[in-house]
């Protein structure tokens, strides 16, 4: 498919290329001869393009004309590669003051029109195609100095560049075997879409009756004649016109499909959609939590599962810690919960209830209606969470004005209020003060004023930390906690922080590779670990020390989404793993105060308690 | 924000000399004659010293440009060498045809630009593939193609609207040829930023404090794709100086666009001298306009 998008207009392109360059061969009459006995006339067997105003042969004349316009275009196409890609490369490559002044004059240069220098150049030049089309190629250059200047500077920045030049190696070098093979690709579509600019301006030039004159053909000056025609014989537009959008069409989709070929950002697969399953009233009986999740399973495009069968409730009042190592699947079950996941993911099964309703069987607008009113959310990255171009007031205030029947000054003082209640020491001047001017820890309080401004009863919090100073994590994990305990909200705390979890969490749900392993109060699970995973993130936290430390990892990786084992999916890193564990997936079983995906889960807990 | 301005503000100064500048460099190594232009191959060797004395052609270059520069400061651009017309007069009665042209073209390009490109951006599928289509159409077909064609079906097929003239009605061809390649350019840079502001981080968190999806596409996420969109909307009216010069020609609009061409042919050297010096304050303040309104769109930018 790609391919073919590349190779028809290349061939299409090629075909015109060689027959403008075999003009003399091809053509079947001469472009100047005339016969007045024959003219506009319509395309026939003798003349395929029809005749002109003096019976000369349209489509000699085309052939003839398009090497003025082709070579025209090649020679701008040829100074612009050979300006722009050295002084690109150049800027690129040494920034300081050969940049600023690169930078600078095709700054400048870009803010004039390009039809009125040629113009110029042309009235100073007396319709001198060669001059004109090198100018052209230079004013357009700028493009490509812009675009190579900044794919230079990103593989400047890049490691490996950085160490060959540490390893003495000279700069031209290192611009051959490091530098222009990565810039090959934006170089190519930039070159691609100016030799269609070229052909364009070259023509639209002729067509304007400069440059190359009549008699002797151009596309441009064919479309100027045949303008004149338009009335007896519209086809000559049609053809002489048409002949330039194809070239200029084709020279655009072979750009577009290079550089759809050369783009870094790899495409996700699409395939089919399997029905959605509803499960509905099939489920597990309902909780008695504020907000329950049954049995979820969520996948990418409808076939990579990232979540499988997950179940756990939160009751009133209780703080949950979601605990796993990245890549677990934490994150996508808390915005499962929300109902908030990405494009291309979705619930394909399972139910998440809020207040004891099933979500999915609301309507869009009765499911944003929880948002906010019932469930909060405090997101991961404070300070990108906040729209940039709003204050901090204006966009507390758009959350409380939702609520029906406010004046402006009670909607004012309830923000600040807000403000106060998450601790902000200069309510004024926060609200006043737009997302860049606030540091993270304040746009944390700020998200979290946000999450709470509905008074919602659930708070669904996103690693809230992590982006987080040491000391600012204290001041917000402590304000969370008393939050919980003074509104009764029932929050789900995603972490991978064991700190976090002892700190605050009644119980946790701890996650690998997409499903639930463990579920315990939070004293049993430090005490006595149902699950190996649960045991080696302990002991891999203990050896980190600091009470606040990132996870150090337990030898091996998560497997990745949708290369999960068919049996248990932590055998490969388990130190307790038997045949057994790999035969058949293990369900959950109940332990004394939880549930564990363990079959040696006992062996574990007397291990343990020796 | 007022050091951002003048830092602005500063850049159009030597924007506008280097477009004089460049263009008087370019005229004053041209091969020809203005002389010869002016007398005629018969004139005396005398006669011909005396009128370029009398133009100051045989002063440095140099002087010759501030002396031009001193007058253009005083509103004299100088003479038309085949009229004998004063530039400023007629580069004044050639400029409203020229920018009805360009702010018909500017705004409706824009509005049925940003309208595609929001549809698309939120809603992708099939109006997705109909901006990439546009672009790319409006990209490769040339001007004095659409134009004419426009003409062929809404002038003489039907005829509803005048094929030529300075008129209200007369506009639509004209606006309607360079509005389809700008408004196409317009939808694909809004709706790549849109897609782009979509996924942001803040309109998942806004979507979680359960603002209304209208409200969010149009107040928050609007508000921060159209920086990018503002930029393509001044590229736009520069590359509009250029494309009112052809449909000028087809549409026998006596604007600035075909004066420069008529110029050109004539080589008219003062006169082009005026008209790239009047496109260039165009693009001066096409400049400056785009810059005022980033620091009105985006908080951050206002920090020089
Ligand atoms: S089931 Fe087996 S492999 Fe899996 S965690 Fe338990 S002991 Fe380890």
């Amino acid at each position: 498919m790609r391919r073919l998008e590349l190779l028809i207009p290349a061939a299409v392109l090629t075909l015109v290329v060689l027959a403008v360059l075999f003009a003399p061969l091809l053509a079947p009459h001469q472009p100047l001869e005339q016969n007045l006995d024959d003219v506009l006339g319509s395309p026939s067997a003798q003349h395929w393009f029809g005749t002109d105003s003096l019976g000369r042969d349209i489509l000699s004349r085309i052939l003839y004309g398009g090497r003025v316009s082709l070579s025209g275009a090649a020679i701008a196409l040829a100074v612009f590669v050979a300006l722009g890609v050295p002084l690109g490369l150049w800027a690129g490559f040494t920034s300081g003051p050969a940049d600023r002044t690169i930078t600078w004059l095709a700054d400048l240069l870009l803010a004039l029109p390009t039809v009125i220098i040629l113009l110029v150049v042309l009235a100073v030049f007396k319709d001198n195609e060669v001059v004109t089309m090198v100018a052209l190629g230079v004013t357009g250059s700028t493009s490509m100095i812009r675009v190579v200047r900044g794919a230079t500077k990103a593989v400047r920045g890049q490691v490996f560049v950085v160490s060959a030049e540490g390893a003495g190696l000279n700069q031209w070098h290192i611009l051959r075997r490091h530098v222009l093979p990565h810039v090959r690709g934006p170089i190519t579509v930039q070159a691609t879409f100016f030799a269609a600019t070229a052909v364009l301006v070259e023509t639209s030039l002729g067509f304007l009756g400069l440059g190359v004159q009549a008699p002797r053909p151009t596309w441009g000056n064919l479309v100027g004649e045949s303008i004149q025609q338009i009335q007896p014989a519209p086809w000559f537009l049609l053809i002489t016109g048409g002949v330039v959008a194809l070239v200029a069409l084709c020279v655009g989709l072979v750009g577009d499909a290079i550089r759809d070929m050369t783009a870094t950002e790899p495409d996700l697969p699409s395939p089919s959609r399997p029905a959605r399953a509803r499960p509905g009233t099939a489920s597990t009986s309902p909780s008695s939590g504020v907000l329950a999740l049954e049995n979820v399973t969520v996948c990418h495009g409808g076939v990579t599962p990232l979540v499988t069968d997950v179940s756990f409730a939160l009751r009133a009042g209780e703080v949950v810690g979601l605990v796993g190592e990245s890549g677990c699947g934490k994150s996508m079950t808390a915005r499962a919960a929300l109902g908030l996941l990405p494009d291309g993911v979705e619930l394909v099964s399972g139910v998440v209830r809020v207040d004891g309703a099933d979500v999915a069987a609301l309507s869009s607008a009765a499911r944003r209606r929880l948002l906010g009113r019932l469930i909060g959310y405090v997101p991961q990255d404070p300070v990108p969470s906040l729209d940039p171009s709003f204050t901090v007031g204006s966009q507390l205030a758009e959350v409380v004005a939702t609520e029906p029947g406010l004046s402006r000054a009670e909607v004012r003082e309830r923000c600040a209020d807000l403000l106060r209640r998450v601790r902000v020491p200069d309510v004024p001047r926060v609200l006043a003060s737009y997302p860049h001017q606030i540091s993270g820890g304040m746009a944390q309080r700020v998200n979290i004023a946000l999450a709470m401004a509905l008074r919602p009863r659930i708070l669904i919090a996103d690693e809230p930390t992590t982006a987080l100073d040491v000391t600012v994590q204290a001041e917000i994990l402590d304000l969370l906690r008393t939050l919980a305990a003074e509104q009764d909200l029932a929050v789900l705390l995603v972490t991978h922080d064991w700190g976090v979890v002892a700190d605050l969490c009644e119980r946790a749900v701890v996650m690998y590779a997409g499903e639930v392993v463990e579920i315990s109060p939070v004293a049993t699970l430090f005490a006595r670990p149902s699950h190996p995973y649960t045991r080696a993130l302990l002991r891999a936290d203990l050896r980190g020390s600091t009470p606040f430390s990132q996870l150090p990892t337990i030898p091996g990786v998560v497997p990745a989404a949708g290369a999960w084992a068919y049996g248990c999916r932590f055998a490969d890193r388990c130190v307790l793993a038997a045949d057994e564990c790999r035969a058949a997936p293990v369900p959950l079983r109940s332990t004394p105060d939880g549930v564990a995906r363990c079959v040696r889960s006992d062996e574990l807990q007397k291990a343990e308690v020796r | 924000m007022r050091r951002v301005i003048v830092k602005r503000l500063a850049f159009a100064v030597p924007l506008t000399l280097l477009a004089s500048f460049l263009s008087f460099v370019l005229v004053a190594l041209s091969p020809g004659d203005p002389a010869v232009t002016i007398l005629g191959e018969g004139a005396t060797p005398e006669q011909y010293a005396a009128l370029r004395s009398q133009l100051g052609l045989d002063r440095p270059l140099v002087i010759q440009y501030g002396d031009w520069l001193w007058h253009v400061l005083q509103g004299d651009l100088g003479r038309s060498i085949i009229t004998k017309e004063p530039v400023l007069s007629g580069i004044l009665g050639r400029a409203t045809p020229t920018m009805s042209v360009i702010v018909g073209t500017t705004i409706v390009s824009a509005l049925i630009g940003v309208a595609m490109g929001i549809h698309s951006g939120v809603h992708g599928g099939v109006s997705g593939r109909v901006v990439d289509m546009l672009s790319l159409v409006g990209f490769a077909v040339p001007h004095y193609w659409v134009g004419p064609a426009l003409v062929v079906v809404f002038a003489l097929g039907m005829p509803l609207l005048p094929a030529t003239g300075y008129t209200l009605a007369g506009l639509v061809l004209p606006v309607a040829t360079l509005a389809i390649s700008g408004a196409a350019a317009i939808a694909k840079q809004t709706r790549d930023s849109m897609r782009a502001t979509m996924q942001g981080e803040y309109v998942r968190a806004l979507r979680a404090r359960g603002l209304p999806e209208r409200r969010i596409v149009y107040r928050h996420a609007l508000r921060n794709a159209s920086v990018p969109v503002v930029t393509v909307v001044g590229l736009l009216v520069v590359q509009l100086l250029s494309g009112t010069v052809i449909v000028e020609s087809i549409f026998a609009i006596p604007g600035l666009g075909g004066l420069a061409v008529a110029s050109t042919q004539q080589h008219d050297l003062p006169m082009i001298q005026g008209v790239v010096f009047a496109f260039t304050m165009v693009v001066v303040v096409v400049n400056l306009g785009v810059d005022l309104l980033y620091l009105v769109l985006n908080p951050r930018a206002r920090v020089a």
